[in-house]
């Protein structure tokens, strides 16, 4: 672990409960029973060999609610080791209030070392957003997601969405966004927006922006998506094409905002709004929170 | 009798029939394992090295039987080839440890060891899944006598940046014809894991093969 | 200049300093016991266990306690708590013929072997407020309204045999005969393994067992009032004690390891018969831990509902959509997912006002635009 993840470590009151106190031992390391383990360690496998395929996993009850991570916890839980550095992000923050509670809950449970900062993170878990910096082979992205069929909203039987899978029979998607395109002159859908990974699994990439889409593909790192709810769990493995869906004459297009964020002045990132006042007053600051400090602190 | 067979499969040092040890700290170097196992699968073709200090019945090498030790349990029906079938203290040592059932046939293992690449049978003989539910397929292990990613045929797909390399020793005539055909059936197929003495490298059915 | 929020951990542990307080509430009333909870509260407790599919009224009364008396919250601790613990094996089933009787009512005939028999229930009460009950010290025995009753003594008056309601309906194989399937060795457990539809019967049970009682309610209602109608008779409703017995690998033979309460319901139901079918009596199941009366009749109403796809019926209702029941019925899934709406939704909220307000700038361009035309068409 390097000297700047040292300093990034969590807050400092934290630190001194936790320094050399192990993990938890009332649980088993990572929470998880070992047999779980390899039944998420056996799903994840075939996820990782059949890329964007949705593999079903006894998903257990965790002591936190489902909709809540419960499937990137399981999936985490199930990778972990002690020499991995964990960063947990909500929104693309570290300090959201759910990003700090299972943080902290790993913390409990592995004692392994935690960080904001995304190059030094072995293990990243997020809700929502896909980290600004460009991620590396030696690292491991796990998603949080709600609701992993990307045909659901279309079809809401599971029986149903599993012959349309197998069959490759994806035309509903389709015509789904191209009636968006003829009522409104372009496609509606602005998060969790659909892909195709290696040209044959439709996959919801959770509810991340449509911003984060094109950082999926041929990316170096391995995304494991974890739904707990649901009971579900895919991968794409590194390097792999993910493509977001589109026409020919309506290509895909990322969300763009017309000011730099406030506190860094980057222009390249995804933007949160913040609401300063009751008259109207705004700014827009980078929702990634690693990022913009990071930007501040070079800049300065 | 049993004697002579713990001693045929190089186990059983203190002569009381009972099976080698497993891991030392099960948690920690099940999932040391299960890393290599996550990696070699996510990046096909890509060796990576184990160093393991396992003691283990022949013909098993440490990295198969670690292998073994992370991914089975009760729930994971497992295919012997002949000669590892053969070796009783193997069998005893992975019902010991994982509680595995060992299974006739081929086309109800849930993984397959393979300790020598002479008796691998058809890889069309194992379960590949079905449309719906490609993942209710075999992963097979299959130990080799080395691995080389410098040279050999050229694997593409899902995991690999370019092209990958890989070359193992020892597999049979007509081998990479049959991981072509697994290939082809995509999304339903087998998935491999190669062991040799103290490495690993998988292919998974996502891969395509250049002869 | 703006700062972006932070605080996140210390605001949680705030948070949890004042829900500590907040469960205690004034430190100047009494302390609530486990013990309390679990005699006094009794059907709280049971409804915990049975949804929190385990035994334990210790533990129940617990959850209920640390969860300020929010009984789905004490569901999910009791889940949280049962996911950890080692399974040694199953037990043989459970015999409920031989059940130790308390309460066995049947709607079907008017007088059965063993007899009707009443036990512990509010059905003939008047729902009027005992105010007795607020004066506290009870007087020890606590049956306010009916202090003439005695003592009880009902257990040594009961017969020996209380055969089951249904039981006698097929010995004149006037009932569809159930049979466990060919894998009864291997009862499912939806908790170690995803389901996957159509599901086994044992699947099903098990996942009403655990869905939540008041969605059964309202499904069972559902089917009384036209929505997959299925002309139930209560057959049968028993609660009681049942003993469990286990047979340990080394021993090769059951021992009894301790004894449950157990509510079960059998409902009688009408079937006109099909092409493969005679006409008979079908039944639906209902069981709960303890006495959860209200949710084993429901349960029993699903449970046939449920069945109609089997039997050729028509799918019509909500309550014989056997996906849509089971993927709906448990209480920790549906509440996680329907209060994870207070976690921060920001970066899809953004993209959202990103969208609208182009529609809205591409909709007011557009209206400017016809405006103008029909200036200058005016104009001409």
């Amino acid at each position: 672990m390097t000297q700047a993840a040292q300093q990034a470590a969590i807050p400092d009151e934290q630190a001194e409960i936790d320094a050399g106190a192990g993990p938890d031992p009332n649980y088993n390391f990572a929470y998880l029973d070992e047999q779980t383990k390899r039944m998420i360690r056996r799903a994840m496998l075939k996820a990782v060999a059949i890329p964007g395929y949705q593999v079903p996993f006894a998903s257990r009850e965790m002591p936190m609610p489902y909709g809540w991570g419960t499937g990137g916890v399981q999936v985490t839980a199930s990778i972990i080791g002690p020499d991995d550095v964990l960063k947990v992000i909500d929104q693309g923050a570290d300090d959201t209030t759910n990003a700090v509670s299972i943080r902290q809950f790993f913390e409990r449970t592995t004692d392994v070392e935690t960080t904001t900062r995304t190059e030094d993170a072995s293990i990243i878990q997020t809700r929502h957003r896909i980290p600004e910096k460009a991620l590396s082979e030696d690292q491991i992205l796990v998603y949080q997601v709600p609701i992993p069929e990307p045909l659901r909203f279309l079809e809401p039987r599971e029986s149903e969405t599993r012959k349309m899978h197998a069959l490759g029979e994806y035309g509903l998607m389709h015509v789904k966004l191209y009636e968006d395109i003829a009522t409104h002159g372009h496609i509606a859908t602005t998060y969790a927006y659909p892909v195709k990974v290696n040209g044959h699994y439709i996959m919801d990439p959770s509810p991340t922006p449509k911003f984060d889409n094109p950082k999926m593909h041929r990316m170096p790192a391995l995304q494991l998506f974890g739904a707990g709810r649901e009971k579900r769990i895919y991968a794409i493995p590194p390097h792999t094409a993910v493509y977001s869906l589109d026409f020919e004459d309506h290509p895909f297009d990322v969300q763009q905002w017309e000011q730099p964020c406030e506190i860094c002045g980057a222009t390249d990132t995804f933007l949160d709004e913040v609401v300063t006042d009751d008259r109207g007053g705004r700014m827009f600051v980078c929702s990634d929170t690693d990022h913009c400090t990071r930007d501040q602190e070079a800049a300065e | 009798m049993i004697g002579a067979d713990a001693k045929a499969a190089g186990s059983d040092l203190n002569g009381t029939g009972a099976p080698n040890a497993g891991f030392d700290n099960p948690v920690l170097q099940s999932q040391a394992m299960y890393r290599k196992l996550l990696g070699a699968m996510a990046q096909p073709g890509r060796i990576l090295s184990c160093e393991l200090s396992l003691d283990v019945p022949a013909p098993l090498w440490p990295t198969t039987a670690a292998a073994a030790l992370t991914l089975l349990d009760f729930d994971t029906p497992l295919w012997l080839n002949p000669g590892a079938a053969a070796a009783p203290a193997l069998g005893n040592y992975l019902r010991f440890h994982s509680g595995c059932p060992l299974v006739e046939a081929t086309g109800n293992a849930a993984f397959a060891i393979i300790s020598d690449p002479a008796e691998l049978p058809p890889l069309d003989s194992f379960a590949a899944g079905t449309d719906e539910y490609p993942d209710r397929s075999a992963t097979l292990l299959i130990q080799v006598e080395r691995l080389d990613d410098s040279r050999g045929v050229i694997l593409r797909g899902p995991g690999i940046e370019c092209k990958q390399t890989l070359q193992a020793k020892g597999l049979p005539q007509g081998f990479w014809q049959q991981v072509q055909e697994n290939h082809a059936g995509f999304p339903r197929g087998v998935d491999m894991i190669f062991c040799a003495q103290n490495q690993i490298a998988a292919l998974p059915r996502s891969t395509q093969v250049e002869v | 200049m703006y700062v972006a929020v932070k605080g996140g951990e210390a605001a949680i542990n705030e948070a949890h300093k004042l829900l500590a307080e907040e469960r205690r509430g004034d430190p100047s009333v009494s302390e609530l016991s486990v013990d309390q909870i679990d005699e006094q509260l009794s059907l709280a407790v049971d409804r915990v266990m049975t949804e929190g599919s385990l035994y334990d009224r210790k533990l129940a009364a617990l959850a209920i306690k640390q969860a300020r008396g929010d009984l789905i919250e004490a569901i999910f601790l009791i889940r949280a708590y049962r996911t950890t613990l080692p399974r040694f094996g199953s037990s043989s089933p459970v015999d409920t013929a031989a059940m130790g009787i308390r309460r066995r009512i049947s709607a079907t005939f008017k007088d059965i072997p063993g007899g009707q028999i009443l036990g512990p229930t509010f059905d003939y009460t008047h729902r009027l407020l005992d105010f007795k009950l607020a004066a506290e010290g009870d007087g020890g025995h606590g049956n306010s309204l009916d202090e003439d009753a005695g003592s009880i003594d009902e257990k040594v008056l009961l017969d020996e045999a209380m055969p089951r309601v249904v039981d006698l309906l097929k010995h004149e194989g006037l009932i569809e005969d159930e049979r466990p399937g060919d894998d009864d060795d291997d009862v499912g457990d939806l908790t170690r393994e995803p389901m996957s539809f159509p599901v086994e019967r044992d699947i099903r049970l098990q996942n009403l067992a655990r869905g939540d009682e008041g969605f059964l309610l309202a499904l069972g209602y559902s089917t009384q009032r036209g929505y997959g109608r299925s002309h139930p008779f209560a057959g049968e409703i028993r609660l009681g004690e049942v003993a469990v017995e286990f047979t340990p690998e080394d021993l090769g033979f059951p021992i009894e390891i301790g004894e449950l309460t157990l509510t079960e319901c059998q409902m009688v139901n009408q079937f006109k018969g099909s092409a493969e079918a005679p006409p008979q009596f079908t039944r639906g199941y209902g069981l709960s831990f303890g006495h959860c009366e209200r949710k084993v009749i429901a349960m029993a109403l699903v449970d046939r509902a449920l069945k109609g796809r089997a039997l050729g019926e028509t799918v019509e209702g909500p309550a014989q959509d056997e996906e849509f029941v089971m993927e709906h019925s448990d209480n920790i899934q549906a509440t996680g997912f329907v209060e994870h709406l207070k976690l921060p939704h920001y970066v899809d909220f953004q993209s959202e006002l990103e969208l609208v307000r182009k529609m809205r700038r591409k909709m007011a361009r557009a209206d400017a635009d016809n405006a103008n035309n029909e200036i200058v068409e005016a104009a001409e």
